[in-house]
């Protein structure tokens, strides 16, 4: 009998609503400790070249000079668009986010070339498209992704989402939602950036978050670690939260 | 009992299905494109598809433990239909992604023209892209449809080592081992093969280059026919290596050949890559 990951299958019973359970993401080798999104690319690049094995530091060293020297759209795919796409078997998944967001950047991709790439890329390339934003775009003319990012129920791409380019233009509402979308969801609001900025002073979002709290009380249900976070920040600026419902300690189980 | 399902459309099952199948021991599971049972109109909506065939599909599987592939292509079936052709032109951008790693199914439904024009196409594609071909054999006159199939196969840039012909019986396995290709059996509760007959087969043509899959999609099938398959065959006195080889180290080693196999379920999981944020936002 063989079981290779037991850990990663057969969400835990208890899980909110019915939604499949995300893994709880551990800390693993090979990722740089800082965000890719707040990385800087030439630390990224970096990085890589420390730990991407010769065959696979070659192949994105060539990449990334392609990229930069044939950036913008050649024929029906460019050949950094191609090298988008095969980037997680040449340097392998784990360090697959952090090649596709170099190749990117190599690439000047703008908003229209990050666009196309999200719409035709897989989970994976969505969801480096997502984290090299913030090193391309610099106005809001790439909301579009994040919007489309924060319909789907793919924690890998929630948690994406989040980051620092949705902190940077996302809108008051369209932030809350997604703040309380990681809460159902199951995504850490580590992943969340600027969280303690954005949250600081929001009685509209704590009010959400007491109303959801208070509506997995009255269903017998666990509130999220996560949401007493979140709330707590909202109360760390001048404005106090409205509702007493913002306060459900003590009613978690 | 490790199990890799090199058939099944699990777009069509439920997260029941997929606890039950990491129960059983699946752990690895490659999705062919096929069509949905309701025909389509219009090329967008095999895009959709194939996206939730390269994203959510994966997605879904991960939180069960279970590693998930995909080959594509435009199926026989509705290769018949005009509006849909053009996903031939819209392939190549689809063949080139990770997690693709064979072109499939392609093959012959009611073998016509049409038909004829989309497989030898697609076997042209799967070359190009130096990926194998997963080739479904025809349900109706299936003896015929195998030996026009092989006659295209072997008119093809693509060597028979790298095709698996698949929805074999006891009528068409001869034929099709001699040809070099792969074996594909699908296990079914009323149809195609069932579990006694499949030991049979195994016992008459050996284990070699044999996958047995459950095609388990949207109409009467069962996504644990795999694991039916492999304790018959200890029961019957094949030993655990010979299961071990049938329901895992052939279907590795005929879609490894596309060198995009990655069955590292953590790897493939989501949030693992969640933790470049996470470490650093904490």
């Amino acid at each position: 009998m063989t079981h290779p990951r037991p850990t990663t299958g057969a969400p835990a019973a208890g899980n909110q609503d019915s939604r499949p359970a995300p893994s709880r993401p551990q800390p693993t080798e090979g990722v740089p400790p800082t965000p890719l999104a707040l990385t800087p690319p030439p630390t990224l690049h970096a990085h890589l070249t420390t730990h991407l094995a010769g065959a696979a530091r070659a192949w994105l060293d060539q990449a990334l000079e392609e990229a930069a020297a044939n950036p913008g759209t050649h024929g029906p795919i460019s050949v950094w668009e191609l090298r988008l796409a095969e980037a997680g078997r040449r340097c392998g998944s784990e360090y697959a986010d952090a090649a596709r967001v170099l190749i990117l950047h190599a690439a000047r991709a703008d908003t229209d070339a990050v666009t196309r790439v999200y719409f035709q890329g897989t989970g994976a390339e969505r969801r480096a498209v997502l984290h090299a934003l913030p090193h391309l775009v610099p106005g809001p003319d790439a909301l579009p992704l994040i919007e489309d990012a924060l319909r789907t129920n793919d924690t890998g791409l929630l948690a994406a989402a989040v980051g620092p380019y949705a902190a940077r233009h996302l809108d008051p509402h369209q932030w809350r939602h997604a703040v309380l979308k990681c809460l159902f969801t199951g995504v850490s609001v580590s992943a969340v950036a600027d969280l303690e900025g954005r949250a600081r002073a929001d009685a509209e979002l704590a009010r959400m978050l007491g109303d959801y709290a208070a509506e997995r009380t009255a269903a017998g249900r666990p509130v999220p670690e996560d949401l007493y976070r979140v709330l707590a920040l909202t109360e760390s600026g001048s404005t106090p939260p409205p509702h007493g419902s913002a306060h459900p300690h003590g009613k978690e189980s | 009992m490790r199990i890799f399902d090199p058939h099944i459309h699990t777009t069509s099952r439920t997260t029941d299905d997929y606890e039950a199948m990491h129960a059983a021991g699946v752990r690895a599971v490659v999705e062919p494109s096929f069509w949905l049972g309701q025909p389509r109109t219009s090329p967008a909506t095999f895009f959709d598809y194939f996206d939730s065939l390269l994203g959510w599909e994966p997605f879904r599987a991960a939180q069960y433990g279970i590693a998930h592939h995909c080959t594509l292509a435009l199926n026989p079936k509705e290769a018949n239909d005009p509006r849909c052709l053009p996903v031939l032109d819209e392939l190549p951008r689809y063949l080139v992604k990770d997690q693709v790693v064979a072109v499939g199914e392609i093959g012959y439904d009611s073998m016509t023209p049409a038909e004829d024009t989309a497989l030898a196409a697609q076997l042209q594609l799967a070359a190009d892209h130096e990926l194998p071909a997963l080739v479904h054999t025809p349900h109706r006159d299936k003896a015929a449809g195998l030996r026009r199939t092989l006659d295209v196969v072997r008119e093809s840039a693509l060597p028979p080592d790298r095709v698996l012909v698949d929805h074999l019986n006891e009528t068409t396995v001869k034929e099709a081992k001699d040809s070099g290709c792969w074996l594909g059996f699908s296990v079914y509760p009323d149809t195609k093969m069932d579990e006694e007959r499949m030991v049979a087969i195994l016992r008459a043509y050996g284990p070699e280059q044999v996958l047995v899959n459950s095609a388990a999609d949207w109409g009467r099938s069962d996504p644990l026919k795999t694991r039916g398959v492999g304790d018959l065959m200890l029961a019957e006195g094949f030993s655990e290596d010979e299961v071990d080889r049938v329901l895992w180290r052939n279907p590795v080693a005929f879609y490894g050949l596309s060198g995009r196999l990655n069955l590292d379920v953590a790897a493939t999981d989501a949030t693992h890559e969640g933790n470049s944020i996470l470490r650093g936002g904490a």
